[in-house]
């Protein structure tokens, strides 16, 4: 097949690298528009309180104000980004109501004629909270009594009538029975962000024929839109999202969060308005990759064999679930690894705390499964006296193994690939290692 | 106080696409009376290539040359759907319906040429250059350039194509968690090589060495940009970042670069990679997506080789020099009873 193509399999020069390189590239925040006003945003000081009041006085007096939003103007307030796909139920609020959940949740949105004027309004805005326990661990707030971050009295995002995203197949504890040995391993991993070089951005531009266009850095124009006529109440005709090169994104840029307000907010004033997150803003109110906790524990056969793997993950997805309830899922189809085990359990759970809310990154719920299983392999290696590579070609799956989530492998390549591996390093394999492939039928069956 | 070397290994799989709500991507080309190709779309280039990688796509399948194809997008008043650049799935999804759009339009484009030609459909061939001949019969041919010109000032006639291509929603049982939730796995296997110092705990990076699997490689040198610029992430996630250092304790966040650490040019190391292909059975030419992947298994490598520099197993990232510290302290406490010692609940 190779042979016959002509362009594809060339490495032929990126259509926009001269642009990125010369700095002619043309993003968001480049384009300026006549009579454009600014939005900035009062965000919640504590990590979980009532909001008992808000005084805007002070702020209305600063020169170039022109007007603030609070939840009262959003004509839907609460919404829920997956909620286009079904996911239920709606959670986030665009601009906070009663209680605030999360250090650096948005209260009240100002829009002011210049960035400066819109911050120093910000500054000016008082509020009255009254701070409530927050619960910051993954497991602590799933015990009872513990603070309820969400609006419906529980810490966890429900599938289906379950607390966590299950899989279940075969049967672990009778494995775990029969195992020579069981590896444990508990898995620990910290928030991250995406940190684009382009932060978060867009300008809402109000058309003489009633539309709003809007320029924006998102990944998903469509989800953008979609998700912002939902809030907004309008057709979603009335929308005209352009977007164009992006600086980065990495799954930061799947979130709904600046266009809502920078529309709603060219709809009230008539005029262009640009929301575009500081830099400090993208480190500390963006999402993040969620904290993850994940515990493993394997039956293992005297020669190296995987009978059984039970994973127990919790994702921190912050005070609200955004795109993490689906990341949730992908992790339950790949948390046993790239691995033959004939009895799988997975509970997967994504926890609501008072941290700031996480959601997609590259590697989506599976990036921190390869850390836990990946490090766990080695713990099975030394515990039957393997090395690493050993327990891996033993165990890896081949075309045709079930996976645990009930569907055949196809395009297994886990072994050439760590030949590949092993002979770019200079490792040497054993004769039956060079010798396997993915596919046991050029085997001669098994 | 010693400097210790290590190497470690991972190996890992990785989904293409998605499947929840079904997940869609459209297409439509035309040519313009210049004879070149305006693919139009609503998906968004992250950065990562896929402008030039669709191009190629399209060229590939009309049968003309790469310059001669131009990408519009992002934009939905112009753009037909996509799902959004995500989950490894662009350049299969919207590869896919380019490659619909781009067979459309070449029929078109042939039809126009049969007329022209007044030779057989069936007889035509492009030669990726930018010309259609008739198979067969040297010296009968005519430039696509040409064919475009004459559709629309002497046939009358449109040049054009529409793609879509969908994975359709799968739901998932939610006592069972039988899904089907994605449309195809790449896989690599990474080696990185580490040294640690003893007396400051700090981790060196020596080298990332990987073999990836990609399917088709649409465009290698993008292949390679993304391999080498997720290893870089994969070893700041390993060793680096964090926006809560001591969670769960949500405080002292970081504000800007100077307070989030990443690794600069001086801490990266050697990455180099080899990369196979074993085309799949439903992307574009075979493709499989690696966007997100590449940043995976740098991570377990990374500490894996740790441990086998050290003796000590690290159960969390980041992996901050005091943590290193901690372990080798634990060790040496450990080192009488012969317990592996290991940074969990210490």
């Amino acid at each position: 097949m190779t042979a016959d193509l002509h362009v594809v399999g060339r490495s032929v020069p990126r259509s926009d690298g001269v642009g990125h390189v010369t700095g002619r590239t043309l993003f968001t925040t480049d384009r300026s528009f006549p009579g454009m006003l600014h939005l900035k945003v009062v965000r919640s000081p504590v990590h979980h309180a009532l909001v008992r009041g808000i005084d805007l006085s002070e702020a209305e007096r600063v020169p170039g104000f022109v007007r603030a939003l609070t939840h009262v103007d959003v004509p839907h307030n609460v919404y829920t980004i997956l909620g286009l796909i079904g996911v239920e139920p709606e959670e986030e609020f665009v601009l906070a109501e009663d209680r605030v959940r999360y250090k650096g949740e948005p209260i009240v949105a100002i829009v002011a004629e210049t960035e400066a004027a819109a911050l120093e309004a910000v500054a000016c805005v008082r509020l009255d909270l009254e701070e409530l326990p927050a619960v910051f661990d993954v497991e602590e707030a799933l015990r009872p009594g513990a603070p309820i971050v969400t609006h419906w009295g529980n810490n966890t995002f429900m599938y289906e009538g379950h607390p966590c995203r299950r899989v279940r197949f075969g049967d672990v504890e009778a494995a775990f029975a029969r195992a020579d040995h069981i590896v444990e391993g508990v898995y620990n991993t910290k928030p991250i962000e995406h940190a684009p070089t382009e932060t978060t951005a867009c300008i809402a531009v109000p058309e003489a024929n009633g539309r709003y266009a809007v320029y924006t850095n998102t990944q998903a124009l469509y989800f953008s839109l979609d998700n912002t006529a939902i809030i907004l109440q309008v057709p979603g005709s009335r929308l005209h999202f352009i977007g164009g090169t992006v600086g980065g994104a990495f799954g930061g840029k799947v979130d709904v969060i600046v266009e809502p307000l920078a529309t709603l907010a060219a709809m009230k004033t008539g005029r262009p308005v640009k929301y575009a997150f500081a830099r400090w803003e993208e480190m500390q109110v963006s999402s993040t990759r969620s904290a993850w906790r994940i515990y493993v524990k394997d039956g293992v056969m005297r020669d190296g064999r995987i009978v059984a793997r039970k994973v127990t993950s919790y994702a921190d997805s912050g005070a609200y679930s955004r795109q993490t309830p689906y990341a949730l899922t992908k992790h339950a189809a790949n948390a046993a690894g790239p691995y033959a085990i004939p009895n799988v359990s997975i509970d997967a759970y994504c926890v609501y705390t008072n941290h700031v809310p996480s959601s997609a990154m590259r590697g989506f719920g599976i990036t921190m499964a390869s850390f836990a299983i990946e490090v766990q392999m080695d713990r099975i290696a030394e515990a039957v006296g393997l090395d690493p590579w050993s327990v891996r070609f033993l165990n890896a799956y081949r075309n045709g193994d079930m996976k645990p989530h009930r569907k055949r492998a196809e395009d297994a390549t886990l072994i050439e690939t760590m030949q590949a591996a092993a002979a770019f390093v200079g490792h040497e394999l054993t004769p039956e290692q060079a010798a396997m492939t993915s596919d046991p039928r050029r085997e001669g069956g098994e | 106080m010693a400097k210790l070397r290590g190497t470690g290994i991972a190996a890992v799989n990785y989904p293409t696409g998605m499947n929840l709500g079904g997940d869609p991507s459209q297409a439509l080309i035309h040519a313009t009376t210049s004879g070149s190709f305006v693919v139009t779309l609503s998906a968004t280039d992250l950065g990562q290539g896929l402008r030039t990688v669709i191009a190629q796509i399209a060229a590939e399948t009309l049968g003309v040359g790469v310059d001669d194809v131009f990408i519009d997008t992002a934009d939905t008043d112009t753009g037909p759907h996509d799902m959004g650049t995500f989950a490894s799935r662009a350049t299969h999804r919207v590869g896919n319906a380019v490659i619909a759009a781009a067979k459309e339009a070449r029929e078109a484009l042939l039809e126009v040429a049969a007329e022209e030609l007044e030779a057989s459909r069936d007889d035509l061939e492009t030669d990726g250059l930018g010309n259609i001949r008739v198979r067969g019969a040297p010296g009968r041919s005519v430039k696509v350039t040409d064919i475009a010109s004459l559709a629309q000032f002497t046939y009358g006639r449109t040049i054009s194509g529409r793609g879509a291509w969908m994975k359709p929603r799968s739901a998932v049982d939610p006592e069972t968690g039988a899904m089907d939730p994605d449309s195809t796995e790449a896989h690599a296997c990474t080696v990185a090589e580490v040294e640690v110092d003893t007396e400051t705990g700090v981790v060196t990076v020596i080298s990332i060495k990987s073999a990836y699997e990609v399917g088709r490689q649409v465009n290698p040198a993008l292949v390679h940009g993304q391999i080498v610029g997720g290893a870089w992430m994969g070893m700041s996630h390993a060793l680096y970042e964090t926006t809560t250092p001591y969670y769960p304790d949500p405080g002292h966040r970081p504000k800007d670069f100077s307070e989030y650490l990443m690794p600069g040019a001086h801490e990266t190391p050697e990455i180099d990679c080899v990369v196979l292909e074993y085309p799949s059975s439903n992307g574009p030419y075979g493709v499989k997506g690696i966007g997100e992947m590449t940043a995976n298994s740098p991570i377990p490598a990374i500490v894996n080789a740790i441990y086998h520099a050290t003796g000590v197993r690290i159960d969390e990232l980041p992996v901050t020099p005091e943590l290193v510290l901690r372990g080798l302290e634990a060790k040496e406490r450990h080192a009488s009873g012969g317990v592996t010692p290991s940074t969990a609940g210490d």
